[in-house]
């Protein structure tokens, strides 16, 4: 496996609060990458290191094996696609397609122009007077025309309705499938994108707390319902991420459950339910402030 | 996809059904990589590894160039493989739910054999 993006205890502080702190992990070459967290927790932070608009405060950060800081032939073959995007004074949807199209040596024309017509941007409205979703569109489609090696998404669909979510997932993955790249997508719709993913990174308080394989996170977790005795004998040693009791019911969200002491689970009357990816890391994100407040 | 566990099981499955009960029969040519992924709306790399996972089993084969078909003999070794774990899978659950209705066993066996005879 070659890595398109390594760090290597990656930190970056503003003032006195740590931002990133010590994060180290990698993505593999055309493989998609959830970059997934709360508000404030430094998933934003992290990519503009990654592209280089960021000096990290220590550790090391590198894009196709090289610092990305000031690498014009990285950042060449980088586009970083956010929802913060400024644009020139004056720019309209036509000229910021227009300059992509120069900077971007994989442009594709005829893929913007579809594109541009299946989320309706209006090319001659200035950008700043577009609505959020027009914007955001703005982004999307030069996220995917651009075919650039690395594609970097941070939230790219504010304002997005659900069914223009649905065309820039399919377009994206159409596209993605025919021309393989990597892509590194920050989002708070985890249910939404979960399928699309091959990659999770998942940062809290600026600290990595997963970073695996998605299909091995899936079924990784799983919610027992039933008689409070007998939950609480499974229960019993585990890594348990929730728990809740109604008078002699309970249920609780267990990590590590093999397929025979599932099976002796529903022998012994219990429900069990999966844990979609969205609430595992719901989970273990809630978990993590827990600790905190009782230290 | 529906349920939790890892999506590419899910896919080998998905597969294995469609040979089980007829619509895929053997020699014939399986969809694409790709028309798996936008079909199902998942990573290619995914579907990928749900397709190669029957390769390994030889439940499907590799034309070079052309694509992946169905192997001859897939759907005997398929059935025989589904009633290894019919028992621990079907069986044993539906008994463990009888006996705490109170169900007994001749009960039970008579159930079975009116649904049967439907």
């Amino acid at each position: 496996m070659t890595a398109v993006i390594a760090t290597s205890g990656l930190t970056k502080r503003f003032g006195r609060t740590n931002a990133v702190s010590d994060a180290t992990f990698e993505v593999a070459e055309h493989s998609i990458c959830g970059l997934l967290g709360r508000n404030g927790a430094g998933k934003s932070t992290l990519m503009n290191l990654i592209s280089g608009q960021e000096f990290a405060s220590s550790g090391e950060v590198a894009v196709f094996g090289e610092n990305p800081v000031e690498n014009a032939p990285v950042l060449a073959r980088t586009c970083f696609i956010k929802e913060s995007q400024a644009y020139p004074e004056g720019f309209k949807g036509k000229h910021a397609l227009r300059a992509a199209s120069w900077i971007f040596p994989h442009w594709d024309h005829e893929l913007a122009a579809e594109l541009v017509d299946e989320f309706s941007v209006p090319m001659d409205r200035l950008i700043k007077k577009m609505s959020r979703g027009q914007r955001s569109a703005v982004g999307v489609v030069i996220g995917i025309a651009a075919r650039a090696d690395l594609t970097i998404f941070d939230e790219p669909y504010a304002g997005l309705d659900a069914v223009a979510r649905q065309l820039f997932y399919d377009r994206l993955l159409q596209d993605y499938s025919q021309h393989p790249r990597t892509i590194l997508m920050s989002t708070h719709l985890i249910d939404e994108v979960a399928d699309l993913l091959d990659h999770v990174v998942v940062i809290d308080n600026g600290r990595l707390i997963m970073n695996e394989s998605a299909d091995e996170l899936r079924g990784t977790a799983t919610t027992l319902a039933g008689k409070h005795s007998e939950v609480q004998r499974f229960a019993e040693g585990r890594d348990v991420l929730a728990w809740d009791a109604l008078g002699g019911l309970a249920t609780v969200t267990i990590v590590g459950l093999t397929d025979d002491e599932r099976r002796e689970a529903l022998e012994a009357g219990l429900e069990a339910s999966p844990v979609s990816l969205q609430q595992l890391i719901i989970g273990r994100t809630r978990g993590n402030q827990r600790e905190e407040n009782a230290s | 996809m529906d349920d939790d566990r890892p999506i590419f099981l899910q896919i080998a499955e998905q597969i294995e059904g469609q040979i089980i009960d007829g619509s895929m029969p053997e020699e014939t040519q399986v969809p694409s990589i790709n028309a798996l992924a936008a079909f199902h709306r998942i990573n290619p790399a995914t579907a990928l590894k749900g397709v190669n996972r029957l390769v390994d089993t030889g439940v499907l084969y590799k034309r070079r160039g052309i694509g992946m078909f169905v192997a001859e003999g897939a759907r005997a070794a398929l059935v025989a493989q589904r009633r290894d774990s019919f028992r621990s899978e079907y069986v044993r659950p539906l008994v463990a739910e009888a006996n705490r209705l109170a169900i007994g066993g001749e009960a039970l066996v008579d159930m079975i054999r009116q649904e049967a005879a439907k």
